[in-house]
């Protein structure tokens, strides 16, 4: 196929119009502007965290060790650490909540619903999806907070790591699900119905067959959604507070890698500055560890898909 | 015999017990997962009751300002088109719904030719070699780049480095790039679905390749393509992280006249009502939420209805 089509290129080659020309290069080029983009991503952050270290106030050493982060103060401390850890515990929370809640909606969707309940399900999983995180945000500041932590859990404060966490894992919920549900259609059928077949409960069936069969999708979709929150901004920037040090309370502010980005700039830093720069050493920090995380998730998941094909 | 009877009994006893156990167990687990599913859809339903019954009373009701003002504002219309206020009753949201709508412009004027066409390259014409493999490993990455990063690049490469400044075009062009991944896979999938007779009959009748895929394939695939600009444009617009580097925060009392001029945009506005304390400004902050939610509503019922209308001719 591909050969006649060269064949007959070559031979309609003498009556190319221009315009075909113009309009292969410039698909061609949309395409490359793909990697356009990664580039110059990575180009920014580099070059600008590079003249951030370079700021005679601020270590590499300091920037790994150092327990309090306030670039804007008069004294400035840069310690990543109280970000990162504060990004990593509110992610983990969002994860208690995203993975069974979205693992075992997965599940229920591909081995128990029926076409018609899954007709109805999935949209409203679409939907959860697409609701804006700054809308997020305000549900978790409004109405979990008030609601669920301060009722069950009197003293925590008007913001706090635990609501942001668990809206950020309400977020992740559709991505879990989703992901795992195609990784456990993707599992042949004769599976299951051997399964069945044999005697086995549609439980048994569930957590002993597809369940493991379906394992590296699940993982990587458990990845994916560790990488978004992670990744995610304005849902902790607005119901996680901010909190320059180190402290691992979840009823206290936290102060994220994101949320730290987000106020930095807010404080109209002039071009230049160190805090300015400070964003960009934040910013790769973030891409960096995002970036593994999927592409440690991207791996999991080709490998698997190929297990069945 | 009665000793075997004996023994089949008590096997009996013990199969009918283990199979009672087993049904426990199998309703529980059933239940545990009906329980998952339904706290997904009850926190959205919260979520949709609690932003529409405080934002109504915004849309709605009136309020006393001191003693001797009564203000009305029981026109939604009004919200939508009057400039923000340090009141919040009469704080409307007009120059963030006309900064999103410029945003809008931007961004699907840019990233149809540009998302299409790059999908188009890679479906129909990229060489299975190494360098598309690495554009394609590159989308993929593109697409797990949290949106905040973006807004980085759009600080150092539009707004510095371009000098647009912080315009309405740096944000136009940070969504777009936001986007482009999502909008450039759901386009080749879209592609990929337009059958292969299509071509091969073009090919045979003696268009050229060129032909075959700008005059029979591309057309048949629109409809998907514009399903994926709709579901990427819907992603744009609730995007608020990355416009907060392009100064959109700022109070802007103006509506947006130029691309290079300075804007906000709903989320935008709806984060700046959100950061204020009154217990007003919640009720204005839900307004500006249900109009996101609306617009939201519409373009991917638009999408779904598109995908409904144009999927059975293929």
């Amino acid at each position: 196929m591909e050969n006649v089509n060269d064949l007959r290129d070559q031979l309609t080659k003498t009556i190319t119009r221009p315009i075909e020309k113009i309009v292969k290069f410039f698909i061609t080029a949309s395409a490359f502007a793909a990697i356009l983009i990664s580039i110059s991503i990575i180009f920014t952050l580099l070059t600008e965290a590079i003249n951030f270290f370079q700021d005679p106030a601020v270590t590499f050493k300091g920037y790994f060790t150092a327990t309090r982060w306030t670039p804007t103060f008069q004294n400035p401390e840069y310690g990543v650490i109280v970000l990162i850890s504060s990004t990593l515990y509110i992610a983990v929370i969002a994860c208690l909540i995203s993975f069974p809640l979205g693992l075992f909606s997965a599940i229920y969707l591909s081995e128990f619903a029926t076409k018609r309940t899954r007709k109805v399900i999935k949209p409203v999983l679409e939907v959860l999806a697409g609701v804006p995180t700054v809308v997020f945000g305000y549900f978790a500041l409004n109405w979990i907070t008030p609601n669920i932590i301060q009722r069950f859990i009197p003293g925590t404060g008007v913001f706090n790591a635990l609501s942001a966490g668990i809206a950020v894992g309400i977020m992740i919920i559709p991505t879990v699900a989703s992901i795992s549900d195609d990784a456990l259609n993707a599992v042949p059928n004769s599976l299951r119905n051997g399964s069945l077949a044999l005697g086995a409960t549609r439980r048994i069936t569930s957590l002993k067959i597809m369940f493991p069969a379906a394992l590296s999708g699940i993982i990587a979709s458990f990845i994916l959604g560790f990488s978004r929150a992670i990744g995610e901004t304005m849902i902790v920037t607005i119901a996680g507070g901010q909190y320059p040090e180190l402290n691992l309370d979840p009823r206290s502010a936290m102060y994220t890698i994101t949320s730290s980005i987000v106020n930095v700039s807010l404080g109209d830093t002039p071009h230049g500055t160190t805090a300015y720069n400070a964003l960009f050493a934040l910013g790769i920090t973030l891409f960096i560890m995002t970036f593994i995380l999927n592409i440690g998730s991207d791996y999991i998941a080709r490998k698997y898909r190929k297990e069945y094909e | 015999m009665p000793e075997s009877i004996e023994k089949n009994m008590s096997n009996e006893t013990l199969i009918t017990g283990k199979k009672a156990e087993n049904a426990i167990k199998e309703s529980l687990f059933l239940f545990t997962l009906y329980i998952c599913v339904t706290i997904a859809i009850l926190t959205l339903m919260t979520l949709i009751y609690d932003v529409l019954s405080t934002g109504t009373t915004r849309l709605t009701s009136d309020y006393e300002v001191g003693l001797i003002t009564k203000i009305q504002i029981d026109n939604p219309i009004d919200f939508l088109t009057t400039l923000d206020s340090r009141y919040p009753d009469r704080a409307g949201i007009g120059p963030a719904f006309a900064g999103t709508v410029w945003l809008m412009i931007i961004v699907v004027s840019v990233t149809f030719p540009f998302g299409t066409g790059a999908a188009i390259y890679l479906q129909e014409f990229a060489p299975k070699n190494k360098i598309t493999r690495f554009i394609e490993l590159n989308l993929t990455n593109l697409a797990g780049v949290p949106s905040v990063i973006y807004g980085l690049l759009g600080l150092a490469v539009f707004v510095r480095l371009a000098g647009f400044g912080r315009s309405v075009l740096s944000g136009g062009l940070t969504l777009t790039l936001l986007i482009l991944p999502v909008v450039i896979v759901a386009s080749r999938e879209a592609l990929k679905a337009v059958p292969d007779t299509i071509r091969q009959g073009a090919l045979a009748l003696g268009a050229t390749k060129f032909q075959a895929v700008f005059r029979q394939v591309v057309p048949s695939a629109i409809p998907g393509m514009v399903t994926g600009m709709v579901l990427g444009l819907s992603r744009a617009i609730g995007e608020t992280a990355p416009l907060i580097f392009m100064g959109a925060l700022t109070y802007v009392n103006y509506f947006p006249d130029t691309p290079l001029s300075g804007f906000t945009a709903i989320p935008i506005q709806v984060y700046n009502w959100i950061g204020y304390p009154q217990a007003e400004w919640k009720e204005t902050a839900s307004a500006g939420i249900i109009l996101l939610l609306g617009l939201l509503l519409i373009m991917n019922s638009l999408a779904i209805f598109i995908r409904n209308r144009y999927e059975k001719d293929l």
